[in-house]
């Protein structure tokens, strides 16, 4: 029997499962068995690789039986470490998990470029060109996705900028371009091995430096950015190594990611060039007008008793429930909220949380049935008709200077218009700015209340005031 | 290279174009409760690199080759379990309400 014609026969399969999977996820009723199906293909396709074994190239065949056991061994440990830390990590901190898996792919795309380009196997100019382009993209989506997961981590903080930034940037660009097109045009592939370590290098540094300073509040964006350029890697490596497999997926992530990355962007109201090369984050604090009024606290009980005889609230939740944990709890004051007859909405921002729909997963977490939870276009034309809106943990996204302040840094982003129920509570932990640095006006309006406290207290002193209340007559 | 059926530059092509078309159609018409399911699910599937390494790794013929190999296994494995978990962990929470709620 020829391992071919089994391998060829897999990776069909494979890419067939990818895209039927893709589809099934594409709708809450079936999305879990989406993933199951696409898991199925992938596989299908890692043991049909391992027939390999018996079709390598002629100077390979002495290493084969060495070059399998490590291919065993570092399949293991690469399963074996992801498994059990995407088990454990949070669902907060789920971006940056998503981010740094992504990365690896990436890297892992330009280790495939660096073995053909290491060792001469890629001759022909088309070959070379789309290697190069792939090992380009991949090394800059793997040291972006490090940079990118350490802001979200937490671990680096500071959003470094130095004037002329762009410019070291283009430089690096033009380097790593030009020893990339030697390798290409002069070399032919055989290039020494120094400068093709110098042209990856390039581009690893090259990736740092687009995305150190991007402040957090884009990092989804940026995710999402690499999450396709891994893809469109994958795929260009996978033309290299004539695997239709790769191809189709890498090309299939490519085009996905990049309409996502174009959805988030446009969430924000902003433009993908603009997410990468403004200055957004730091600048923020320059230029904002007076504003005019005073934040005025309430108590978490009275705003709890207030809900309780309201007939329509309507929650917008932000990171900051997240943070606190307090899902759970808000969704037990849901549950006594509608039990005393209230209609409870969520409203959710398309960048709540801190990736698009990133919020609904929390939410779901917790128990929320997602026919509770709506979309920002969706809801918007309600909170005139609420009695009460509650805005737990966000900032940004209920920001009135968006509409109306030009000068603002958020100018022109969407936001949910919270500010026009009749009552407005926002449960917070201190007077501190959102995620973007800037002051909220909505804070200082004559129809909002703050109720200062961590999220998670804050939700039990609400649950436990309708609780007395319902006990007490 | 020359161990499958070669894929000339126009297939290789069409392919390309095909395949963004359906990435492109897939995307498009997804609630954005699902975004970030859908990421993470993109994500896991372009962990199929890791097919690529072991290709890559099984044809090394130094050390050299083969500690790069190595490392694009296992990137690519972790790619691939990570995007696997992460995404099911997050879709197996979604479900409708059910009994409450009239």
């Amino acid at each position: 029997m020829n391992p071919n014609l089994i391998i060829d026969a897999s990776y069909f399969a494979a890419a067939f499962l990818f895209i039927y999977g893709l589809k099934r996820m594409s709708s809450p009723v079936t999305a879990r068995s989406g993933i199951q199906v696409a898991g199925l293909g992938m596989a299908v396709a890692i043991i049909a690789s391992f027939l390999y074994f018996f079709n390598v190239s002629e100077e390979a065949k002495p290493h084969v039986v060495t070059n399998a056991i490590l291919a065993a061994i570092a399949l293991l440990i690469g399963l074996g470490w992801a498994w059990s830390s995407g088990k454990k990590v949070a669902m907060t901190a789920m971006p940056q998990m998503v981010a740094i898996y992504n990365g690896l792919g990436g890297g892992a795309a330009a280790l495939i470029a660096a073995v053909e380009l290491l060792g001469g196997h890629a001759t022909g100019t088309i070959e070379l060109v789309v290697t190069i382009l792939g090992a380009l993209i991949g090394s800059i989506s793997f040291s972006g996705s490090v940079i990118a997961w350490a802001k979200l981590d937490g671990r680096i903080n500071k959003t470094w900028r130095v004037k002329g930034q762009q410019l070291i940037n283009g430089t690096v660009m033009l380097i790593t371009l030009a020893i990339g097109a030697y390798i290409i045009f002069g070399a032919h592939g055989q290039a020494p091995t120094a400068l093709v370590i110098a042209f990856f290098a390039g581009a690893l540094v090259f990736g740092v430096l687009m995305t150190m300073p991007i402040g957090g509040a884009d990092m989804p964006v940026v995710i999402s950015l690499y999450n396709a350029f891994t893809g469109l890697a994958v795929g260009m490596e996978g033309f290299v190594l004539q695997n239709p497999a790769l191809m189709i997926a890498g090309m299939v992530v490519g085009s996905a990611g990049t309409l996502l990355t174009l959805l988030m962007a446009k969430a924000m109201n902003r433009s993908v060039s603009n997410v990468i090369f403004s200055n957004f984050g730091v600048s923020g604090d320059e230029q904002q007008g007076e504003i005019k009024g005073s934040q005025k606290p309430a108590d978490a009980g009275d705003a709890a008793i207030n809900m309780r005889y309201a007939s329509k609230v309507i929650i917008a939740p932000g990171y900051g429930l997240a943070v606190a944990q307090a899902q759970h709890k808000l969704y037990e004051f849901v549950k006594l909220l509608q039990d005393a007859g209230v209609e409870v909405k969520f409203a959710i921002h398309p960048v709540a949380g801190r990736m698009p729909g990133h919020m609904n997963v929390l939410l779901a977490e917790a128990g929320v049935p997602y026919d509770l939870i709506f979309d920002m276009e969706d809801i918007n034309g309600e909170f005139k008709e609420a009695d009460v809106a509650i805005v737990i943990g966000a900032n940004d996204t209920v920001n009135p200077a968006a509409r109306t302040n030009k000068s603002s840094p958020i100018y022109g982003m969407p936001i949910l218009n919270v500010d026009q129920a009749k009552q407005v509570y926002v449960v917070k932990r201190g007077q501190g700015k959102g995620y973007s640095g800037v002051e909220n006006e909505l804070f200082f309006a004559d129809n909002t209340n703050l109720v200062y406290g961590d999220a998670q207290k804050v939700m039990v002193s609400m649950i436990q005031a309708i609780k007395s209340l319902e006990g007490g007559h | 290279m020359d161990v499958t059926t070669s894929i000339t530059g126009f297939v290789a092509l069409y392919i390309f174009m095909l395949a963004a078309f359906t990435g492109y159609e897939i995307i498009g018409r997804v609630p954005a409760i699902l975004h970030t399911p859908l990421m993470s699910g993109s994500n896991f599937v372009h962990g199929i690199v890791v097919v690529g390494a072991i290709y890559a790794l099984m044809n090394a013929t130094n050390p050299l080759e083969q500690g790069i190999g190595f490392v694009g296994v296992l990137f690519g494995a972790a790619n691939a379990a990570g995007g696997y978990v992460v995404t099911e962990r997050m879709l197996e929470m979604f479900k409708p309400s059910d009994k409450k709620k009239a």
